[in-house]
């Protein structure tokens, strides 16, 4: 190659195709499904809560994006259903992840609802599991001498117990776990819904070619 | 069910699209139908009589001293370059080895928010992706462009200040990430507001190059040209797309963020580290690369093929069906460039094996080209769906990406500097033995990195996948390999404080020579 203008422009036009085709095309096909039926847009706690979740960088270990049976027993762990685009319409960022050092959180909300459970895995999470190599994260806490009126205590057993006084959570805390519990897609997924869907057919065309195979024994 | 039809052919498109320029290209060729880059072509890097001799001390080659001039410029923009890099290099590792630290002791620094994981590693990541290796693949952009144009560097003036602008935006970048202030996307973790600095930094590279190019002294483009000229290209227009906010919400938005982040990797990164090898194994051999026609294949069939794997991040998600089937076709098509240039490079280095006792860069950069193709072949296999539901959501894609960014990329730009800096200065290192032990470090403490969490990553998959086992399994099986994974990021941080240190003291040392006549990177 002697010349430099053929080169950028072919340079630039192979990544305007790639952009058409790994951006463009599909996020016209995704645009057009719109929300799932039954999800609802973030309430102002929980959009607060999600911050909070982005800000500390959860996304690092945890996925949100259960996997479809056919590859993987996702929704026999409790993680729920195989998700499908329209799941997250209101997601900006998205999270999705690619990582689960620790377990799917897509339906985080179903499998632990509970609030006080949460906040001392949240305070300290190797105070309910000895295994558990998450973060603490104690500076979204605060330690008093007494509780006020509206203080959420946080229940510690007495290795992680402050010496005197109490653990509350401060607003963060106590939104990051709305947000948490807000995570559930109880609804029944779109029947169109799109997803990769590439597993289900690979096991068709075994499942397939098994019966052919036993059907001419 | 119109629009998946439509898609459905775009798919089919795509691939027949790529498949068919690859045969024009080849065929184009066969039948010299282009100037098919010949062995002329390949010597363009070097000097009438320099070249095909072996470099023997006692008969010092033509390196470069005929082109003292062309540094005049250059050698500052490369030198600033190659500060700023080597500063980010120390900075992320610090960060990258806390972040593993912090996934077996997971309380030891727990008390602020800056430290916790998930801020340290996405300062890691940003650190050393945007402010090591860019800026040191740059930096032998700065150093190898005037040498195949044989003109020296323009515009210099705005090269600097687009150094400065990267630097000030990286460095806000990676305090508002430490403290919060994130896009919360993998790769865009850096706020838009900041990445206006970054953007107007990285287009301050790209007509000073363009200028270079189109002043240049040769007729022919040589291959690392292509590549680079490319890079710089690509970056920007990647860069400043990905980062207007507002425009996607949702999967579309994932979509978008895995065509960014495996394209910086790809177009970006790569072509950055094989240019510079492509440039420096034949230039410290003393002969042209093996089979220069074949370049040009791997050059297009990268830009073709790489530009479009990156939906494998999402391989098994809510996405189109079509759009994975995409990426995992394309991302097992990466076996012809792949090929294409490990047949150039390592031919060229297996028959000269001589050289790599006589020269440290050259051992960096040939080690950074053989993992180059250990890290697509096995980019190519963990797209297939049956492998990559063992490994997708597992430490062995952490394991995969180190493959590519560090062993690759960062051990051939090391290469290049322990190459360019004797000549950019006129100085000598002031302690050659320490990039002996630098090379060792890093490969040995690589490899305990490497095999710890691919290792531990199938274990971890394998566990996940299998449903009697509860989930703690995955956890509990991983922490010998995450142990394992932070003394070989020890091991790695230590080689690099050892560069620091030299390149400090290089900084203080006299001047030694005015011309380079022989190699300044003295057989240990």
């Amino acid at each position: 190659m002697n010349r430099y203008l053929p080169l950028a422009i072919t340079a630039l036009a192979i990544l305007a195709l790639a952009t058409l085709f790994l951006v463009i095309a599909p996020g016209m096909q995704i645009s057009a499904q719109g929300p799932s039926q039954g999800l609802k847009p973030y309430t102002e706690a929980e959009a607060r809560g999600r911050a909070v979740y982005v800000s500390m960088g959860c996304l690092y270990c945890h996925s949100q994006q259960p996997r479809s049976l056919a590859q993987a027993p996702d929704a026999e762990r409790g993680w729920g259903r195989a998700s499908v685009a329209g799941d997250y319409a209101y997601d900006d960022p998205h999270q999705l992840g690619t990582m689960r050092t620790g377990p799917d959180l897509m339906d985080i909300g179903d499998r632990l609802p509970s609030q006080a459970w949460q906040l001392t895995h949240l305070y300290q999470p190797r105070a309910i599991a000895s295994w558990s190599i998450m973060p603490a994260y104690p500076y979204l806490f605060e330690h008093k001498d007494k509780a006020g009126p509206d203080d959420v205590v946080v229940k510690l057993p007495a290795k992680y117990a402050p010496k005197s006084g109490v653990i509350v959570a401060k607003q963060d805390a106590l939104d990051l776990v709305t947000y948490l519990q807000g995570m559930k897609r109880q609804y029944a997924p779109p029947k169109d819904g799109l997803r990769d869907n590439g597993y289900a057919l690979i096991a068709e065309k075994q499942r397939d070619a098994t019966d052919a195979t036993t059907a001419s024994n | 069910m119109q629009i998946t039809e439509t898609l459905g052919l775009l798919l089919a498109l795509s691939f027949v699209i790529s498949l068919l320029a690859l045969t024009i290209l080849i065929w184009a060729i066969a039948n010299k139908q282009v100037h098919t880059p010949d062995a002329d072509d390949a010597r363009t890097i070097f000097e009438p009589g320099e070249g095909a001799d072996i470099d023997y001390p006692d008969k010092p080659h033509h390196f470069d001293t005929a082109r003292s001039g062309i540094d005049a410029n250059s050698s500052s923009v490369v030198m600033w370059l190659i500060a700023a890099a080597v500063f980010w290099l120390i900075y992320g590792s610090l960060h990258g080895l806390a972040a593993s630290l912090e996934l077996h002791l997971p309380d030891l620094m727990s008390g602020t928010a800056q430290m916790t994981f998930g801020r340290m590693r996405t300062v890691h990541l940003n650190s050393v992706a945007y402010g090591w290796a860019s800026q040191g693949g740059l930096a032998a952009v700065c150093w190898i462009i005037p040498r195949i144009f044989r003109t020296n560097l323009r515009m210099t003036g705005l090269l600097k200040v687009g150094i400065v602008l990267w630097n000030i935006g990286l460095a806000a970048g990676v305090l508002a990430i430490a403290n919060g202030w994130t896009d919360g996307l993998e790769w865009l973790e850096i706020p838009w507001q900041i990445d206006i600095i970054l953007a107007a930094g990285a287009a301050c590279f790209v007509a000073p190059l363009i200028a270079t190019a189109k002043n240049r002294n040769v007729h022919h483009i040589y291959v690392s040209g292509w590549y680079f000229l490319a890079g710089v290209l690509w970056f920007p227009v990647l860069f400043i797309v990905a980062n207007i906010p507002g425009v996607h919400h949702g999967v579309e938005q994932a979509t978008m963020n895995w065509w960014y982040a495996h394209n910086v990797l790809g177009l970006w990164l790569t072509p950055l580290g094989v240019g510079t090898a492509y440039y420096f194994i034949p230039k410290i051999i003393g002969k042209p690369v093996y089979s220069y026609a074949l370049s040009l294949v791997g050059f297009w069939a990268l830009a073709l093929f790489y530009s479009q794997v990156g939906i494998h991040h999402l391989i098994g998600g809510p996405v189109p069906t079509w759009l994975v089937t995409l990426s995992v076709v394309h991302s097992v098509m990466m076996f012809v460039p792949v090929i294409a240039v490990a047949i150039n490079q390592h031919v060229t280095v297996a028959s000269n094996l001589w050289a790599l006792k006589e020269s440290m860069p050259l051992r960096f950069i040939s080690f950074g080209a053989v993992m180059y193709t250990l890290a697509s072949f096995q980019g190519s296999i963990e797209a297939l769906r049956s492998v990559n539901s063992i490994t997708h959501f597992t430490h062995y894609t952490v394991a995969h990406a180190h493959l590519g960014a560090y062993a690759f990329v960062s051990l051939v730009l090391m290469g290049a500097i322990y190459q360019i800096v004797p000549r950019a200065t006129g100085k000598y290192w002031p302690f050659p033995r320490m990039i002996a032990w630098h090379f060792w470090l890093n490969v040995i403490g690589f490899a305990v990195y490497f095999f710890s969490l691919t290792i531990g990553g199938i274990l971890q998959g394998l566990a996940q996948l299998d449903a009697t086992k509860p989930f703690a399994d995955s956890v509990i099986l991983l922490k010998p390999y995450l142990e394992g994974r932070s003394l070989g990021g020890g091991l790695m941080t230590l080689g690099h404080v050892l560069l620091a240190i030299n390149l400090i003291a290089i900084g203080f040392a006299k001047k030694t020579r005015e011309t380079e006549t022989e190699n300044m990177v003295a057989a240990e």
